[in-house]
């Protein structure tokens, strides 16, 4: 039951991360790899206000704002000084990573141990015992997705689409697509910072390199979901999005729960990521063949 | 009206490649009149056509819509007053956008994409009108995915969409070039009625001298970056394909090919 109730917290909190990364990698077709500094930026902001005895909630959308930034940086570094977009992403998460130790205060590591956190001040952390996280996270995770659902159907949403799907079409709209690219990604990184402040009160402490290979675990999530549930109609993207999290987050428990030590977590990671990325291109080859 | 002044243009200025397109190239073309340009490959068309949108610049000269310079306007800007359909029928609208949802970006040019509902469920009656102007039957696939359209249905979806709201001028940038015989005469009959009804300043590119001829008030010829044949009303008119074809032969055995 403890391992269920881990996997739906894990899957949960990776979902507003992946989330994120959709926006990214399938709409605007931009590989971020800001993610990986923007996941720990939006754990430190949490762990330092926590410190200060801020109320925890606060955290959520500072930590929000805190990784929208971090993707006007590299909006602006991607359009305005015309960086490829691999780059643009790998400049700002190399940078953010000198600022996040900064916002921690020089700390490679900070608990959190002791102080009230979003859990611990939840309205159910009496009576549901330990159902309460799983619910706080669910509670969360499910208002940005309902969130994102209404962005995509505004015409601000639907201009972001149309930017990943045929900038042209933004052009001859008289619209500056530039600006279309860095706002999708400046919403897509402050899900994830949103989704490392959630974290780091999951697991009460903030470290540096905890956002290290959160970019496969985001894209992962987004191909599971997207390849496997995108295909029915009647799901959402974006519920499919979750189902691909939760669905990873469980391959990699069981890895461990077979035997595999905690040392080897990027290791599963990495090869379920490539795993998943081979079975979606025999799949892709096999549509094309039963279409020729 | 659009006014090109001596526009001149080069090609990779000071390199073994340098290739002088324009030289004091001028061009008037007046309100709500549709101009054909023809021309071979490399004379300078679809060069011109990027000219005046603004996605290639120009080394010296001025451009003006309606008596206003839009030379210093990003390429953006100027599709305020432009409207453009391109030969890639893939270009002109979202593929993996519904039909109503790409009509409802189209109609949305020249206004704000802000956080209102992006299509507006008063105006899918208009659009459905639109769009049965077609006749293709696609006011009754809203729901469907522009991907999913043939390369015809999606120039015709394309055109009407660069043309639904208010624009000075409508570029046409060889916009039947990919389609088949038959698919490419009934986009260019629709363009033809759009363009009647709705009195726009046209200029098309095409290779197909039949249309130029067929089609429009005015007909230009280009070569190297020059407008060597250009008339109108009943010059155009007398006209027959053999003499345009003439020419055209003229100046490719000028060139020695």
């Amino acid at each position: 039951m403890a391992l269920i109730l881990s996997v739906l917290e894990q899957g949960f909190i990776y979902t507003i991360l992946a989330l994120g990364v959709y926006i990214t990698y399938k709409i605007l077709d931009f590989p971020d790899l800001t993610v990986d500094s923007s996941f720990p930026l939006g754990a430190a902001v949490c762990a330092v206000m926590i410190k200060a005895g801020i109320n925890p909630y606060l955290t959520l959308p500072a930590a929000f704002a805190a990784g929208g930034i971090a993707g006007l940086a590299t909006g602006m570094i991607h359009v305005k000084f015309k960086v490829r977009d691999l780059l643009s992403g790998i400049i700002t998460m190399t940078m953010l990573y000198s600022v996040n130790l900064h916002i921690a205060g020089g700390q490679a590591n900070m608990p959190i141990f002791s102080s009230e956190n979003i859990f611990t001040l939840s309205p159910f952390a009496d009576k549901l015992g330990e159902y309460n996280k799983v619910l706080v996270i669910f509670i969360i995770m499910l208002i940005c997705k309902f969130l994102m659902d209404l962005y995509l159907k505004t015409k601000s949403g639907y201009l972001l689409r149309a930017v990943g799907d045929n900038d042209t079409v933004v052009t001859v709209l008289a619209k500056d697509k530039g600006i279309v690219k860095i706002t999708g990604l400046v919403i897509a990184n402050a899900l994830v910072a949103l989704a490392g402040c959630v974290m780091c009160q999951d697991q009460r402490f903030f470290e540096i390199s905890m956002g290290t290979g959160t970019i496969v675990i985001g894209l992962a999530s987004v191909i599971i979901g997207t390849n496997v549930f995108g295909k029915l109609s009647f799901i959402k993207t974006t519920t499919s999005v979750i189902i691909g999290s939760v669905i990873y987050k469980a391959c990699v428990a069981v890895a461990i729960w077979l035997g595999l030590a905690a040392i080897d977590m990027k290791l599963i990671t990495g090869a379920l990521f490539l795993v998943i990325l081979v079975i979606s291109n025999f799949r892709k080859a096999g549509a094309e063949n039963d279409q020729a | 009206m659009i006014r090109l002044e001596h526009i001149d243009k080069t090609y990779n200025p000071h390199t073994v490649n340098e290739m002088q397109l324009f030289s004091d190239f001028n061009l008037e073309v007046k309100n709500n009149e549709f101009v054909s340009i023809i021309g071979s490959n490399g004379s300078g068309k679809t060069s011109l056509l990027n000219i005046i949108c603004g996605s290639i610049p120009i080394d010296s000269g001025d451009i003006l819509i309606n008596g206003e310079s839009i030379n210093k306007l990003v390429e953006f800007k100027r599709y305020k007053k432009i409207g453009r359909v391109y030969q890639n029928p893939s270009m002109g609208t979202c593929a993996n956008m519904t039909i109503l949802e790409n009509m409802s970006l189209a109609d949305n040019k020249g206004k704000i994409f802000d956080l209102k509902w992006g299509t507006d469920k008063k105006r899918i009656s208009f659009y459905k009108e639109q769009l049965a102007q077609l006749n293709l039957g696609l006011e009754d696939k809203l729901g469907v995915k522009v991907g999913l359209l043939s390369g015809g249905q999606r120039q015709a979806m394309a055109l009407l969409m660069s043309t639904i709201t208010p624009i000075d001028i409508l570029i046409l940038d060889e916009h039947t070039a990919a389609l088949d015989p038959k698919t490419a005469e009934i986009i260019m009959e629709l363009t033809d009625k759009i363009v009647k009804e709705k009195n726009l300043t046209t200029i098309m590119v095409t290779h197909n001298l039949m249309y130029a001829l067929n089609y429009g008030h005015r007909l230009i010829m280009m070569h190297e970056g020059k407008a060597i044949m250009d008339i109108e009303g009943d010059e155009k008119s007398s006209v027959a394909v053999d003499d345009i074809l003439d020419v055209f032969n003229r100046i490719s055995i000028e060139r020695g090919n």
